[in-house]
């Protein structure tokens, strides 16, 4: 087996509100390999994007221990879990969130103007099929457009792990498919570790493993012998 | 560029409306500080350099005649640097092609060299011929006014003697920055003037050979004027001195203090309160762009942008509003710094140019400017630095709104939904509102603070000029005449009415504390200068008293009914103890008023009078002025209707400058208080609102929940600004009040009404801006996006 570049020991979240308590992971333990393409599953509320936020460094366990490689992030710092992501997470979300008061381009700049060794944000919009609409602003493209300039933003760090939150949702059949015909060309062509969240279960045919997710826990782990390439996948 | 700062560069363009309306009212803030500041070091360095330059006198005194043997002792006095005596004079002036006369103030120059003190700059010509008896400088204001250029001539009743005079030069002197002529109360430079003529002249045309009535001493560095003055007044007391004075109560030293002080008060109190409200509205629509901006916020934390990198971008947004208040603020002060150096050079005779602002005030300014937003704006740029990444990604929990007793009150008094939701939003943000409130308070106070001048100067005005001194002229005598006199001004062409007055320079005395004043004396009855009571009815000072002003009563701390020391400078300069019996308020002076018969009495005289109060025909006033230019013992003559007429034309010309100015900024106030709550309002409420568009609501149902809250918080801003507006009146009157005049407190409800009026119209129409772009929300658009 490849080697692991996350794992996690036992990590729970709670999130208190009043006296209310809401475990939102109850202790997952689990071990993310190295160009990988890894599917999350699971119904909304089951704790696939705590597990991601916690992952890419958005956010704490309250519970439990988090590796990336040999680097704990556990009680990683605030600075230091922002040097993390900037050296190597990408993010890519369902509403893509664009910065709509910059261009294509310059939103894939918002990141090269910061990682250490960043390709051209041209370059990173080519690779998602963009290069002539680069000078576009979010509001002059298509949902799956901008879900693909939100996916050369991510690229374009060149990141070891590319941490995709519901790419396809807010997109139709047709354009989603494009999206993740990127993904998984990014994930071939540059051996990036991808994790993708979805609640919807044809997307799972695509990857190598698949992690089912039910309230806060594991519930089954799968790996799929045969990978179907997403221009296969219809829903 | 980077790309972040590409969208700074984009955010401000969108934000441009918002932006530039905070930065017109950061722009005010940096204007005034500008002006007054600038103006308050420009008066003061140039006043300090010319009095250097020229050496202008620290000690003044006036005597009858004294020997200039007595010179060798008073330069012995402790502390004396040097001296310079003169003879000093008025004279009646007849200037070719006027008919009215002007008075003029001859002063010697000396013989042998330039004077040592009070040195007169010299603009045009020369100074006159030791030996000429006709030559004369004459200061410039008064030459500009009649055209005079040197080689021209114009007469003077010199004691009895009329005489021709030749100008040979025009000076200016640092001791009449300010000139204003003996009974006038605003500067005449038409019908006063500064005359020196040569020594041998001056002797000769006031009988002083061998003696001078005017010194002024200079002392050495570090040296307290009292005990100079002590001393000088003892050695001048057997020649008819009076009280010697210090630069405090030099006339033209004094009045320029005064505006020193207005600008320095003017600097404190008003630059802050426009400073305050812009850090507040930067402060308002920051918190709201960061609320808007969250899950971007989240985006570039997720990317791997620093708390640091974040805040400092936020502070930036803030930054360019200050850059750009701080330019218009630039601009503007720049421009009121020169409309106000014009005004002072109107009033002040500077030699050189000296408005001008030096390069470290618009630092400071600009600093102040930027420093403030910053403020504003740090708080929600910190909230944008710890939003943590994960939350910033999510929306916004929905505000939580509770129950309460109001909420109860509300449905009991069964208030359209609509209205419930314009209160409940009120009471969900209760230091919001408050301070949305506030701002449009101050707006209401500015104008109200701009306004009450008008009303104090009309009220100065009704007192000083209809009610107290209600003469058309005053004749001013050389020295005290017997009242027959009264008699012959009635003779003089076009006299109606004439009634005597007499007045004595005093020290007055109460325990330790002690103040310069004239005394006044006037028959009972009198019916042209009258002494009023606070509800405006004349006060007849019984014999055996004296009435007071309430300011001269707070110097000396004393109430009627005790006792003061009245040590008098003039006449027989005899000391008395006197009763205080009525203090009356006063806008003009410091006044002390004695009973005319009782102060012959005390004098042992029979009785005098030092001016005749006269009312006139107005169709014989040349003939009238023809008749004083010939007439020697009279010396002066004040016109009273001259007096109202510049006074109020010089008023209403500033005050029209200062309201427009302070309404302007209450309407900058209110739109950038108004818009940028109502965008706020908007961008916060689009959902809901755009809901209640597709449930049914009409486009005026909706706007008056936003137009609503606004004209709300508008109406209860009113009462908070008249409170304001009041409290900034009392402390311009009390902090502008000197000993040269006092501003009343007047409070006029249509000045209130007045400024509420601007303030709600401009309210309306920021929020009516605001609702055209509500009526355009795209319904589906807005449903749509996710937050």
């Amino acid at each position: 087996m490849a080697d692991i570049i996350f794992r996690t020991e036992g990590i729970t979240k709670v999130y208190e509100t009043g006296e209310v308590k809401v475990y939102a992971l109850a202790g997952v333990d689990l071990a993310l390999y190295k160009s990988e393409l890894t599917v999350l599953l699971g119904p909304s509320g089951s704790g696939k994007s705590t597990l991601l936020n916690i992952l890419g460094g958005l956010d704490h366990a309250t519970d439990g221990r988090v590796w990336f490689e040999d680097t704990e992030l556990t009680d990683m710092s605030d600075r230091g879990l922002t040097k993390y992501r900037r050296d190597h997470v990408g993010f890519v979300f369902q509403f893509y969130n664009l910065v709509p008061s910059l261009t294509a381009r310059e939103n894939v700049q918002l990141v090269t103007d910061v990682a250490p060794d960043p390709m051209p944000a041209e370059e990173a919009l080519d690779l998602v099929g963009l290069g002539k609409r680069m000078d576009h602003f979010p509001s002059e493209m298509s949902g799956g457009e901008q879900q693909r300039v939100a996916i050369a933003r991510a690229i374009a760090k060149r990141p070891q792990i590319l941490l995709c939150d519901e790419p396809t949702g807010a997109l139709d059949s047709t354009t989603g498919v494009q999206v993740l015909e990127v993904l998984r060309d990014i994930n071939e062509r540059f051996g990036t570790t991808t994790v993708v969240i979805t609640h919807n279960a044809e997307i799972q045919r695509m990857a190598h493993r698949v992690i089912f997710f039910q309230d806060g826990k594991i519930s089954e782990t799968r790996e799929n012998k045969d990978r179907l390439a997403p221009s296969e996948i219809v829903w | 560029m980077q790309a972040i700062d590409q969208k700074l560069l984009r955010d401000f363009k969108r934000l441009w409306v918002q932006a530039v309306a905070i930065a017109l009212v950061l722009a005010c803030g940096v204007a005034i500080l500008l002006t007054s500041v600038g103006m308050y070091n420009a008066l003061s360095e140039t006043r300090l350099a010319y009095y250097e330059r020229n050496r202008f006198a620290d000690v003044f005194a006036e005597t009858t005649r004294a020997p200039l043997s007595l010179l060798p002792e008073i330069a012995q006095i402790d502390g004396v640097q040097s001296i310079e005596a003169r003879i000093s004079g008025f004279a009646i002036l007849d200037i070719p092609g006027r008919t009215r006369t002007a008075v003029g103030h001859i002063l010697s120059y000396p013989e042998t060299a330039e004077p040592v003190l009070n040195v007169p700059l010299l603009l045009s010509g020369r100074f006159p011929d030791p030996a000429s008896t006709d030559e004369v400088v004459v200061n410039a204001p008064f030459a500009q006014e009649h055209g005079f250029a040197p080689g021209d001539t114009f007469s003077a009743n010199l004691e009895g003697q009329k005489r021709e005079l030749v100008i040979v030069g025009t000076v200016l002197s640092p001791e009449f920055i300010y000139t204003i002529g003996p009974g006038a109360l605003m500067p005449d430079n038409a019908a006063f003037g500064i005359i020196w003529m040569s020594e041998r002249a001056a002797a000769a045309a006031f009988d002083m050979t061998g003696a001078f009535n005017n010194i002024t001493l200079s002392l050495t560095a570090g040296f307290r004027p009292e005990p100079v003055i002590d001393a000088l007044d003892t050695l001048l007391e057997p020649f008819g001195g009076r009280r010697a004075y210090d630069r405090a109560t030099q006339v033209s030293d004094a009045f320029l203090d005064a505006e020193i002080n207005q600008l320095k008060g003017m600097a404190a109190i008003l630059p802050p309160i426009f400073f305050g409200i812009s850090g507040f509205l930067v402060s308002m629509v920051m918190s709201r762009i960061i609320t808007l901006e969250r899950s971007e916020i989240g985006l570039l934390k997720a990317i791997g942008y620093s708390n640091t990198e974040i805040c400092l971008h936020y502070l930036m947004l803030a930054g360019l509003i200050a850059v750009v208040g701080v330019g218009l603020g630039w601009i503007a002060g720049t421009a009121l710094a020169q409309s106000t150096a014009r005004q002072y050079a109107e009033f002040f005779d500077f030699p050189y140019v000296i408005f001008r602002v030096s390069y470290w005030v618009y630092a400071a300014a600009g600093l102040a400017g930027i420093a403030t937003t910053s403020l504003g704006a740090a708080q929600a740029a910190m909230k944008a630095a710890r939003l943590a990444p994960a939350v910033a990604m999510q929306p916004p929990a929905p505000p939580r709104f509770k129950r309460s007793l109001i909420d109860d009150a509300m449905a009991r008094m069964r208030l359209a939904q609509s209205t419930v939701m314009i209160l409940r939003s009120l009471l969900r943000w209760p230091l919001r509102s408050f301070l949305t409130s506030m701002g449009l308070a101050l707006a209401v106070a500015s104008v109200i603070a701009a306004t009450f001048i008008n009303d104090a100067l009309d009220e100065i005005v009704e007192r000083a000029f209809f009610q107290t001194n209600r003469q058309d002229a005053m004749l001013l005598f050389a020295e005290d005449v017997p009242e027959a006199v009264l008699e012959d001004v009635r003779n003089l062409p076009g006299v109606l009415q004439a009634e005597s007055q007499q007045f004595h320079a005093a020290i007055l005395r109460h325990g330790y504390l002690s103040k310069r004043s004239a005394v006044e004396a006037r028959r009972a009855g009198t019916d042209l200068s009258r002494v009023l009571d606070s509800d405006g009815l004349p006060v007849d000072v019984p014999p055996g008293g004296i009435v007071l002003s309430d300011r001269l009563a707070a110097h000396l701390d004393v109430q009627p009914g005790e006792k003061i020391e009245v040590a008098f400078l003039t006449g027989k300069r005899e000391t008395f103890d006197i009763t205080v019996t009525e203090l009356v308020g006063l806008h003009f002076g410091l006044g002390a008023y004695m009973d005319f018969e009782y102060m012959n009495a005390l004098f042992r005289q029979a009785p005098r009078v030092s001016t005749v109060n006269v009312t006139l025909d107005e169709n014989e006033t040349d003939a009238l002025h023809a008749v004083i230019k010939e007439t020697p013992r009279i010396t002066g003559i004040v016109e009273m209707n001259e007096n109202r007429r510049s006074f109020q034309e010089t008023i209403e010309e500033n005050i029209v400058v200062m309201n427009s100015i302070y309404i302007a900024v209450a309407v900058l106030i209110t739109i950038g208080v108004t818009y940028n709550a109502a965008r706020i309002q908007l961008s916060e409420r689009a959902r809901e609102l755009a809901s209640l568009r597709i449930l049914g609501f009409g486009r005026g149902e909706v706007s008056y929940i936003l137009v609503g809250e606004m004209m709300l918080i508008a109406l209860v801003a009113q009462p908070f600004g008249w409170a304001i507006g009041a409290y900034i009146a009392f402390l311009m009157s009390s902090n502008f009040t000197s000993d040269l005049y006092q501003i009343p407190l007047v409070l006029n409800p249509a000045r209130f009404s007045f400024a509420s009026l601007v303030v709600l119209g401009a309210a309306l129409g920021s929020a009516l801006i605001v609702r055209r772009r509500l009526d355009r929300l795209d319904l589906v658009a807005v449903m749509k996006t996710r937050e």
